[in-house]
């Protein structure tokens, strides 16, 4: 026999949203984000009270005015009459720009120096520990100052190249300057059909990537290895070259000459664009190499004496067993290290280097007086960049981590 | 008020909370120091000498407004500032005025919310390039390497001369003087470009002066002057008469060696005025009636700041030229006390 006890019927109680743990993470949780409402619209009312105080309004307006100002590096047109949306643009894809170069130096100098620390070699090994210790704990606005003076004060002006004895001299047949306002290489002047042989290359880069696919496909179903490298080599340069003679030469080179106060005609690497892509590179370097070290690390001693138990030889160790499973270590902390350089690129201001922070968040804001709105642009360009830095490298992560079935 | 300012620094720094509305004086006189923007270092103008204490033209300016409103010239904290930085330092209230070789325009005066008190030098931008580059006139720097501070009026100024003239150049923008001076000597660039005293200035330092030459040229007017935030007007005031006073002493003739003597009383109405013996000026800014003689014992009138800092006797050696009294075809012509 069963007595049937009602619940007992209590109403809700205020003391519950304390005592009761059903209702508690809740009330502290309404709780918390009304003092974080509050606090934000303090902090929107602090602003638009300074602002009025300042006789400040809050205007984009500006970016449509006459900026006024010159800037050296343009990828873009751009003149003094072009407006001050246009300055930033052309700082943006000046930032892009050396956030691109570093990110590529950078990659390739961490693998390489990574890869060496692991050497049996002690010389290397101990090279490159220095490498990466002496750059990784040296602040990177140093190494900057330290690359753009040693630039400057070293490299001959342009005007030691001047006469019959001159006491400076171009290298490579001529064709390069190195000076201490940059670097001045060959200009490309593309002719009539250079279309076509743009065309050409990038038509072998298509084939490479067929042949590799058809080689991996093969290899699988066959066994029989083919010498990719070869091959891959021979398309890379073997069609282009053909196409460039049977075109008639389409594209040639302009070299840089000594005329009035400067070398013209080639293509300029300006010293603060090397200062900064150097200094950025081997800083940002320095940590990929720790992080490659990492990786490989990781990935037991009983895959690799399982690879040799299979008569793999060393390099194909490395390439097969041992780097695809230390890439799904290292892809992660590497696209933090690309979102580093991209930030620490904002040091060019150091140098002089004109990226986006040197125009729109140096010179507009200075003449303009738009201190706000120009940093809130600043801070949303790069967190737009960084987000789409980390979204394009967590995509290329999906596709190299562990697939588990 | 400490609150205030952790969470308007939080906010935004370029609008960090603090009382901006008309209370410098009284700041300032709390404080006991007067907070006053200069230049990185610009020999003559602005810059620490052997022994670390600030020297110069500009810095002679924040002397006598610490000399009027604390009775002590020395209580000054400098703080130096940037092309880039100066304007946010003084519009956020991280200083209480600005003496920095800065050119008042209409865009800082009105967009920009500061008040120029007045002009302490009449400046121009003028070119300077290595004497051996056989350059003569700023016409013949077509395709030129050129220096430039930015965050400053030549920076505008250069690009509307070289378009104006159907001139190319290669701006290589630099954030101070001295880097500016470092990139120039290295041939870096082949002209230096700011106003002709700062260049003046910077060639008094060079190892061999005499291996540069400045061109002819003063492309721009740069009346370089104080400035104070807009909304004080009492502050700007007192700046702007202790810069007024400075330039009447000099043409009335009182100098640091006979005001004390002229403080006792003199024939001349507005000497007397000025130091305090008639009528009731100083009260009138907010401030006791030897203000006027403190600031002239303690740096000088007008001509003795020039002649001791940039004048012709100085390594820097400036002529008067525009800076000369109104009375001897100069510029300077300080409004009557009265």
């Amino acid at each position: 026999m069963a007595t049937i006890t009602d619940p007992p019927s209590e109403g809700f109680r205020l003391s519950q949203l304390i005592y009761d743990t059903r209702y508690r993470s809740l009330t502290i949780q309404v709780v918390a984000s009304i003092f974080i409402m509050l606090g934000i619209a303090f902090l929107f009312m602090n602003v638009v009270t300074n602002l009025q105080a300042l006789g400040k309004d809050f205007d984009f307006g500006f970016l449509g005015n006459r900026a006024g100002y010159d800037i050296n590096q343009r990828l873009i047109e751009y003149s003094n009459n072009s407006t001050h949306g246009r300055a930033a643009m052309v700082g943006i894809l000046n930032t892009l720009l050396v956030a691109f170069l570093g990110c590529i130096v950078a990659t390739v100098l961490g693998i390489f120096a990574g890869v060496m620390r692991l050497s049996k070699n002690w010389l290397v090994a101990k090279l490159m520990a220095v490498y990466v210790e002496g750059f990784r704990n040296i602040p990177l606005l140093l190494w900057i100052l330290v690359i753009f003076a040693v630039m400057t004060e070293s490299a001959p002006q342009p005007r030691d190249f001047r006469g019959e004895d001159a006491s400076a001299s171009m290298i490579l047949f001529d064709s390069v300057a190195v000076t201490n306002r940059g670097i001045f290489v060959p200009a490309p002047i593309w002719g009539p059909n250079s279309g076509i042989l743009v065309a050409v290359f990038l038509l072998s880069l298509v084939a490479i990537w067929a042949f590799r696919r058809y080689a991996h496909k093969r290899q699988e179903e066959t066994g029989e290895i083919l010498p990719v490298f070869w091959i891959s080599l021979g398309l890379f340069f073997v069609p282009s070259i053909l196409a460039y003679f049977v075109l008639g030469q389409p594209v040639s080179l302009r070299y840089p000459e000594l005329a009035g106060f400067n070398f013209e005609g080639g293509i300029q690497l300006r010293n603060s664009l090397i200062a900064l892509w150097f200094a950025l590179s081997l800083y940002t370097g320095a940590f990929i190499a720790e992080i490659v070290r990492a990786g490989i690390l990781a990935i037991s001693k009983g895959q690799t004496e399982a690879a040799y138990a299979l008569g793999l030889r060393p390099n194909r160790t490395m390439s097969l067993v041992i780097l695809p499973q230390a890439l799904r270590v290292i892809i992660p902390p590497l696209i933090s290290q690309y979102l580093n350089l991209t930030k620490n690129s904002s040091l060019a201001i150091a140098v002089g280097y004109m990226d986006v922070r040197s125009t729109l968040g140096g010179i507009t804001i200075n003449q303009t007086g738009r201190e706000l709105e120009g940093m809130l642009l600043l801070g949303c360009f790069y967190l737009a960049t960084s987000l789409i830095i980390s979204g394009a490298m967590n995509v290329y992560n999906n596709s190299v981590k562990l697939k588990e079935r | 008020m400490k609150k205030s300012v952790f969470y308007g620094t939080l906010a935004v720094a370029a609008v960090a909370a603090g009382t901006l509305s008309a209370q410098t004086l009284a700041e300032v006189q709390e404080r006991g120091s007067l907070n006053c923007g200069v230049s990185t270092g610009l020999t003559g103008f602005a810059a620490p000498d052997a022994s670390g204490e600030w020297q110069g033209f500009d810095v002679a300016m924040c002397r006598a407004v610490a000399a009027a409103v604390l009775g002590d010239a020395m209580a000054v904290e400098f703080v130096p500032t940037t092309g880039q930085t100066r304007f946010t330092a003084l519009a956020s209230g991280e200083i209480d005025m600005l003496a920095r070789n800065t050119t008042w325009t209409f865009s800082r005066d009105v967009d920009l919310g500061f008040e120029f008190v007045g002009v302490n030098y009449y400046d121009g931008q003028g070119f300077m390039v290595p004497r051996d580059l056989g350059v003569s006139s700023a016409m013949e720097l077509d395709g030129a390497t050129v220096c430039i501070q930015t965050g400053t009026t030549t920076e505008l100024n250069l690009a509307d001369f070289f378009s104006s003239n159907g001139m190319s150049y290669e701006p290589v923008p630099i954030e101070t003087n001295a880097e500016a001076q470092q990139q120039y000597l290295a041939g870096a660039c082949d002209v230096y470009t700011t106003d002709a005293s700062g260049l003046a200035a910077t060639r008094a330092t060079f190892e061999d002066p005499s291996a540069h030459v400045i061109l002819p040229e003063i492309i721009s007017k740069e009346p370089l002057g104080p400035l104070v935030r807009h909304g004080d007007n009492q502050w700007g005031d007192i700046v702007r008469w202790t810069l007024n006073g400075l330039v009447s002493a000099e043409e009335l003739g009182i100098t640091s060696a006979n005001v004390a003597e002229l403080a006792t009383g003199t024939d001349n109405p507005e000497i007397n005025r000025m130091l305090g013996t008639e009528g009731e000026y100083g009260a009138m800014l907010g401030l006791d009636g030897d203000w006027m003689v403190r600031v002239i014992s303690s740096v000088g009138n007008y001509g003795e700041i020039f002649e001791g800092n940039i004048g012709e006797n100085t390594p820097i050696g400036l002529a008067r030229g525009l800076n000369a009294q109104w009375t001897d075809g100069g510029l300077l012509y300080s409004p009557p006390f009265r």
